[in-house]
């Protein structure tokens, strides 16, 4: 298990409490879990995603993804509905291992109030919660 | 493990162990008020010969298939058991191994289940199985709920009313305080599921489709599958006698999502309606939504195989409100009797037997119409058809128990009431050529 100093969290995506990510790019939002959440998991075999067209309000459950020793729920950063799935994690959910900012990203969301990304913490805040 | 009673010998040692003078000091921390001061109201003890006698004369107060020649079936089988069977599966390692929530110091009875879930994948042409079920009903229960939580702008799943009335039940039983809602498939004139009514349903999450249904008919899986994957729902299959894919062509080469059945023909006896033995199978893709426990084989650090409970990630000892079904424990010593039974008969045996069940059911159907009974139905059937009764035929039926110790067919009307004076009648390899001619006679 990493050392805290030792994750990898961007600058330039924000936090949830329940360790995903999100990331407003043009009028969608890239979702996934964070360094630290894939690290605590381990080994994920299964990513259990939404169907695009799904609408959810924030911190709805959305998904869930499995790991040889657990199975955590995923909860919405922002309201919005689906509109896109990351396909290649039902062949490779060790993508959200290797890099869960890039090939590991889990849904893209067509918020319905962007402002809501408002609300989430940035690298700071996130640092400072995991520290208690 | 062997239930022998300790002797005072050995209750003196434990205390010791224990260290405590006396049985009444070792239970001191239970309090006066709950004990049992009296002593139990038992008879006195008896010898063994006089329990026996004792035993015996209670169980003959029961009419069992043994001593009778059994025509019926409608979801339990009388069929013959190799003397091997009783004899193996009542070893002690088997009737009295517990659940396997230490895996690792159960890898007999592990091996014994992923034997077992590899025969039943085999025999129905499926990618995974369960390490079995309650029973066909309790299964089929569960693979409504996979469906409806697979599709979940559904809140319907069609089951066909040719599925039995039981599992019917139990499925409806299942639903009801959930929301959802089972809606029934008319049948034809056949005797088979209407395909019409299915095409014509919305809003359903999947369907289910018995066959041979119950009134023993094959139906033609190839046409639901049609609809199912038309209306992008889940296929599901289910059977009451295993045997019969001995020689019918198994739910996997329909494409079948998901399967259940009743294991009870491949070994069990029928001992008044159960314990019986859910079948569930499914294809890889929906691995991750069976209910249940499913044994795999891995290798050690040594590169030797072991058997390990794997995808448990959903089961109830590991996160209980999350759990895909509240039913995760597994018919192990029945599952045991029908992998010993599989093994036993073999690839061909269960074809011969499966032909036997068919011809014999073939002949009986040729020996009641020759007896003034009506054949209702045409469409291709196993081992179990329906008859028009002549008009008395119900008065004689029960005077064919008590005087001929013979059971002729079940009565459909409590099920179908349009079936009045209707019976479904089984014939199994047990049932003789004589014994058929016998009650043609008898009945005509």
């Amino acid at each position: 298990m990493k050392d805290i100093n030792e994750l990898n969290l961007p600058e330039d995506v924000k936090y949830t409490k329940d360790h995903e990510w999100a990331k407003a790019d043009g009028d969608t939002v890239t979702i996934g879990i964070n360094d630290y959440a894939q690290d605590q998991l381990g080994e994920i075999v299964f990513v259990e995603m939404p169907a695009v067209g799904d609408s959810f309000s924030a911190e709805d459950e959305f998904g869930s993804v499995e790991s040889v020793k657990a199975v955590s729920e995923m909860y919405m950063p922002i309201s919005g509905e689906i509109v896109a799935i990351n396909e290649d994690l039902e062949d490779a959910p060790e993508n959200v291992n290797e890099d869960c900012y890039q090939s590991g990203w889990i849904i893209k969301v067509k918020p319905s109030d962007l402002s809501e990304m408002d609300a989430l913490m940035d690298k700071a805040a996130y640092l400072e919660m995991l520290k208690g | 493990m062997r239930y022998l009673p300790h002797t005072q010998e050995d209750i003196q040692k434990m205390l010791a162990v224990a260290g405590a003078g006396s049985l009444d000091d070792l239970f001191k921390t239970i309090p006066d008020a709950v004990k049992v001061k009296d002593g139990l109201n038992l008879p006195e003890p008896m010898s063994e010969w006089e329990l026996n006698d004792y035993m015996e004369k209670l169980a003959s107060e029961n009419i069992a298939c043994k001593g009778y020649t059994c025509l019926i079936g409608a979801g339990s089988y009388d069929h013959y058991i190799p003397a091997i069977i009783p004899y193996l599966v009542s070893r002690s390692e088997f009737a009295t191994a517990y659940t396997p929530y230490q895996p690792e110091v159960s890898q007999g009875t592990l091996q014994g289940i992923y034997e077992f879930q590899t025969m039943v994948t085999d025999l129905l042409g499926m990618d995974i199985a369960t390490a079995s079920h309650y029973d066909c009903g309790t299964a089929l229960a569960e693979c409504a709920l996979i469906a409806l939580r697979k599709n979940k702008k559904a809140d319907k799943i069609a089951v066909s009313d040719l599925v039995h009335p039981s599992h019917r039940e139990i499925i409806d039983t299942y639903l009801k305080p959930s929301g959802y809602e089972m809606v029934l498939i008319p049948h034809t004139k056949d005797g088979l599921t209407d395909m019409t009514a299915l095409e014509a349903m919305d809003g359903i999450a999947g369907v289910a489709v018995q066959s041979p249904n119950f009134f023993g008919h094959i139906e033609d899986l190839a046409a639901v599958k049609k609809v199912a994957d038309a209306k992008k729902i889940l296929f599901i299959t289910s059977f009451t006698e295993a045997l019969a894919w001995g020689i019918l062509k198994n739910p996997g080469s329909f494409g079948a999502d998901l399967v259940a059945g009743e294991g009870q023909s491949l070994g069990i006896a029928k001992t008044f309606g159960g314990p019986g033995l859910g079948l569930l199978a499914g294809t890889s893709k929906l691995m991750r939504d069976l209910p249940g426990r499913l044994v795999g084989r891995a290798k050690d650090s040594n590169g030797d195989d072991g058997y390990v409970l794997t995808l448990s990630t959903r089961e109830q000892h590991i996160r209980r409100e999350r759990a895909s079904s509240n039913i995760c424990s597994n018919n192990g010593l029945n599952a045991m009797t029908a992998a010993m039974y599989l093994s036993t008969i073999g690839k061909i045996g269960i074809r011969e037997i499966a032909q036997l069940n068919h011809d014999k059911a073939m002949y009986l159907k040729s020996a009641l119409a020759g007896a003034g009974f009506e054949p209702v139905f045409d469409p291709p059937f196993f081992n179990e058809f329906v008859m028009k009764a002549p008009r008395d035929f119900n008065r004689k039926r029960i005077d064919l128990i008590n005087r001929q110790c013979v059971f002729a067919g079940l009565d459909l009307a409590p099920y179908y009431p349009e079936l009045t004076d209707h019976y479904l009648f089984c014939a199994t390899e047990k049932v003789s050529k004589q014994q058929m001619d016998q009650l043609a006679k008898e009945v005509a």
